[in-house]
C-alpha cells in the first residue's frame, strides 16, 4: 500500500464520530466608515498613508517622498519608474529595487490590510525584496472584515495572493517592536481612485 | 529515551533571574495585548465556537478533504507528497533538494519541521539551511530549541543575542541595541534569499476548497523564501486542512489576536500555484496524528492552531520557560501533545500545571487543555509512570482527601505551618516547585471555619 493510501486508511478508522459543518456569518455591523477604520488599523500597523485628490502627480510626488530611491520599479502604469518589470522577470533581479510600486485590488478595514496577487505584482517578489512598498488604492474598493475580504473571487482565480498589512515587522529581540525584518522596511498606501472607472480588477 | 524531568530542567531557567522576570512579564503582556483584541470584536466568542466546531467537523471528515485537497493543489499544478512519520518527510525533503541540486535551502518556522528533526538531518548531509526568522535564527545560531512555537527566543535577554550574534555573525558583541540587531541579521541573511536554491515553510491552513497552503507571518521572511528560490516546499501536517475560504476567515480573525494581540499578521499568504518558471510541492505529514485522531479523550488537540495563547497565560510556562520541557512543543499544549508522542519520555510534563483553566480559557478553537492535562495524569497513574515523589506525595494526600476529618485537620496544621516552620522545611527537597516558589500566606480563615461560623445559626 502506498504511504497516502497508508495515512487515509487510518485517518478513515479513526475518524471520530461525525460533526456538522457550521455557516459562518459574514458578521457586518454598522461601524465607522469603512474608510476611517481602514486607515486606523493600517496606521496601527505601521503603514502609512497618503491621499490624492484626482488627478494628482504621482511621479512628482514619489520623486518628492522617496528622494533616496535609485531604482523604482512599478508594475503599474499610474507611475513611471526605471526599472521594467514583467511577468517573466527573473524574481533575483529585484534585488536593488528601493521603491516597488503596485495597484492594490482592496483593502480590508478590519485588518488595515490590503490585497495583492501576482498579477498586480507581476513577480511575487517585487512585494518582498523592494526596499520600500506603494501601493496604491481606491478608496471605493474596501470590505468590512475578512469573511467579505475571503469570499472575493480573486482567492480562487489567482495563484498567489497576500493580504499585506503594514511592513515586515518583528518583535523577537525582547519584544521590541522593529519595522524593516526581513520584507519592505515600510509600506504606504496611497488613496487613488481606480482611473480605468471599473472599480472591481479580477 | 532519557525521561524528561520538567521541575529540574526548569530550575536552571528559574535561576536566570533576569531573564525569567523579562519572560513573565512579556508573556503577560502578550496575553494582556490578547484580551484588549478581542475585546474590540463583539462577535470574538462566536467566533472561537465556529472556530471549534469547524475543526471538530474537519476533523472527522478529514480522509474526504485531504483527498479533495489533493486533487485540487495537483490540478493548480503543484506535486502534493505524502509522509507517514519523520523519516519519510525527511527522505523526501532531501530527494528533492539534491534531484536540484540544492546547496543552501532557506527557510522561514515550522514546527513540523522541527518535529520531524529536519534541519540536523539536512545538514548532516551536507546541506546548508538557513532559518530566516528572527527568533529561529537565533535559536539556530545559539544551537538551541526554539523555546515558545510563535516567539522562539523570548527567553533571551538583547545581551543574549548580542553575545550570540557576535560570537556567529561576526557583529559588535558591545552593542546590544534591538534596531542594530535586527539590521544584522537583515543584512547578513538578504543575500541567502537570492542565493538559495530552494525555500521551504510550514503552512497554518491548508484549504480543501482550493488547494491552497496558508502561512501567516510578520517578518517578510515566509515570502521571500516561498516567492524567490525557484523551488518551494510547504510540509504540512494532515490536521491543519480546512473546508472553504468562509472558514478559513474564522481562523484568520482569530490567529493574531490570539498570539500577538494583533488583529492580523503583516503577511496572510495563501500558496495555489508555483511561480513563474519554478515548481511547488507541498508535503502532507501524519506523523502519529491519524493515530492521534483515534484517541477517544485526546482528539481534540489536532484542533490546534499554534498560536501560543495557552503558553503566554500559564503561569508554570511563564515561570520556566519553554526548554525546561525537553520537547518540540512546550506549555500546556506540548503538554498534551507530547505524551501522544512518547509517554514515558514526557511522563513528568502532565504536572507542569497547576490546573487553573486559564490555557482553556484563552484557546481560540475551545480545546479543553486543563482537562486534558487531568485526562494524561489519570492515564499515568494507570500506567505505573507518576514520578516517583508524586506517588509518595499521592499516598498521603489520597489517604487525607479521603477522609473529611482529617482532611481539615491536615489543612489547619498546613496553615499553621505556613506560618511558623522555618523555610528549610517548606522548601525541602521533597517538593521540587517549593524550591523556586513562594507559599502564599495562609487565610486568616480556612473556607470551612469560614462556613461553620457564617452559616450556623441561620439555618
Ligand atoms: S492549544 Fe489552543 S491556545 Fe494553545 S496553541 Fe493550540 S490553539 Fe493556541
Amino acid at each position: 500500500m502506498s504511504t497516502r493510501d497508508l495515512i487515509l486508511d487510518a485517518v478513515k478508522r479513526n475518524q471520530p464520530q461525525a460533526v456538522s459543518l457550521p455557516d459562518v456569518p459574514r458578521f457586518d455591523r454598522d461601524e465607522a466608515p469603512l474608510l476611517e477604520l481602514f486607515k486606523a488599523n493600517l496606521e496601527r500597523m505601521g503603514g502609512k498613508l497618503a491621499e490624492f485628490t484626482a488627478g494628482a502627480d504621482l511621479n512628482a510626488w514619489v520623486a518628492e517622498n522617496y528622494p533616496e530611491a535609485k531604482v523604482v520599479c512599478a508594475a503599474t502604469p499610474e507611475v513611471s519608474g526605471n526599472r521594467a518589470i514583467t511577468d517573466e522577470t527573473d524574481p533575483k533581479t529585484l534585488e536593488n529595487v528601493d521603491l516597488g510600486v503596485v495597484r492594490a485590488v482592496f483593502g480590508v478595514a478590519e485588518t488595515g490590510s490590503v490585497y495583492l496577487s501576482e498579477r498586480q505584482l507581476s513577480v511575487r517578489a517585487l512585494g518582498y525584496l523592494s526596499q520600500h512598498l506603494l501601493a496604491l488604492l481606491d478608496p471605493a474598493d474596501i470590505v468590512g472584515n475578512l469573511h467579505h475580504a475571503f469570499a472575493r473571487p480573486e482567492y480562487t482565480d489567482n495563484r498567489y495572493s497576500v493580504l499585506m498589512t503594514g511592513p515586515s515587522a518583528t518583535a523577537d529581540i525582547e519584544g521590541v517592536l522593529i519595522h524593516g525584518a526581513q520584507g519592505v522596511r515600510s509600506l504606504t498606501v496611497a488613496l487613488v481612485a481606480n482611473g480605468d472607472g471599473d472599480s472591481i480588477t479580477v | 529515551m532519557k525521561k524528561i524531568h520538567h521541575a529540574e530542567a526548569s530550575s536552571y531557567f528559574i535561576e536566570a533571574k533576569d531573564n525569567e522576570a523579562f519572560h513573565d512579564q512579556r508573556l503577560w503582556d502578550l496575553r494582556q495585548k490578547r484580551d484588549r483584541e478581542a475585546a474590540v470584536i463583539p462577535e470574538f466568542q462566536e467566533l472561537r465556537n465556529l472556530a471549534s466546531q469547524i475543526k471538530e467537523h474537519t476533523l472527522t471528515h478529514l480522509a474526504e478533504y485531504l483527498e479533495q485537497f489533493e486533487a485540487k493543489a495537483q490540478a493548480n499544478g503543484v506535486t502534493v507528497h505524502w509522509a507517514l512519520d519523520a523519516a519519510e518527510h525527511n527522505r523526501i525533503v532531501y530527494d528533492l533538494l539534491t534531484d536540484h541540486s540544492v546547496r543552501t535551502l532557506v527557510k522561514s518556522k515550522s514546527m513540523l519541521t522541527e518535529e520531524c528533526e529536519l534541519r540536523p538531518f539536512l545538514e548532516r548531509r551536507g546541506i546548508e539551511v538557513i532559518e530566516t526568522d528572527l527568533g529561529e535564527r537565533i535559536q539556530q545560531l545559539d544551537n538551541e530549541p526554539p523555546s515558545h512555537i510563535v516567539v522562539p527566543a523570548v527567553h533571551k535577554l538583547r545581551g543574549d543575542v548580542a553575545k550570540v550574534f557576535a560570537r556567529t555573525l561576526d557583529t559588535d558583541p558591545d552593542n546590544d541595541d534591538p534596531n542594530y540587531l535586527s539590521e544584522q541579521m537583515r543584512v547578513k541573511t538578504r543575500h541567502f534569499f537570492v542565493d538559495a536554491e530552494a525555500g521551504m515553510t510550514g503552512g497554518n491552513f491548508a484549504v480543501a476548497e482550493t488547494g491552497g497552503v496558508v502561512v501567516c507571518t510578520n517578518e517578510g521572511n515566509a515570502d521571500l523564501s516561498a516567492n524567490v528560490p525557484p523551488l518551494f516546499i510547504a510540509s504540512v501536517g494532515i490536521e491543519k486542512l480546512v473546508p472553504r475560504l468562509d472558514d478559513l476567515a474564522v481562523f484568520i480573525r482569530l490567529l493574531s489576536r490570539s498570539a500577538l494581540g494583533s488583529p492580523i499578521t503583516q503577511y496572510t499568504s495563501h500558496f495555489r500555484a508555483p511561480r513563474k518558471s519554478g515548481e511547488m510541492h507541498i508535503i502532507l505529514v501524519d506523523n502519529g496524528r491519524s493515530e492521534r485522531l483515534g484517541m477517544e479523550e485526546f482528539w481534540y488537540s489536532l484542533k490546534c492552531i499554534r498560536c501560543g495563547a495557552c503558553m503566554n497565560t500559564c503561569p508554570v510556562y511563564r515561570r520556566s520557560g519553554g526548554l525546561s520541557y525537553g520537547a518540540v512543543y512546550s506549555g500546556p499544549i506540548g503538554i498534551i501533545l507530547n505524551p501522544t508522542h512518547d509517554m514515558r519520555k514526557y511522563s513528568s510534563l502532565p504536572f507542569a500545571s497547576t490546573l487553573n483553566g486559564s490555557c482553556t480559557h484563552v484557546c481560540p478553537v475551545k480545546i479543553n487543555i486543563h482537562e486534558q492535562i487531568y485526562g494524561w495524569r489519570r492515564v499515568l497513574a494507570k500506567h505505573n509512570q507518576l514520578p516517583f515523589v508524586k506517588k509518595a506525595a499521592m499516598k498521603v494526600a489520597g489517604k487525607i482527601l479521603s477522609d473529611p476529618q482529617k482532611y481539615r485537620k491536615t489543612i489547619d496544621v498546613a496553615d499553621a505551618a505556613i506560618e511558623h516552620l522555618p523555610r528549610f522545611l517548606l522548601y525541602s527537597r521533597m517538593n521540587a516547585w517549593g524550591r523556586q516558589r513562594e507559599v502564599p500566606a495562609p487565610p486568616d480563615q480556612t473556607f470551612h471555619a469560614w462556613y461553620l461560623k457564617n452559616r450556623e445559626g441561620k439555618q
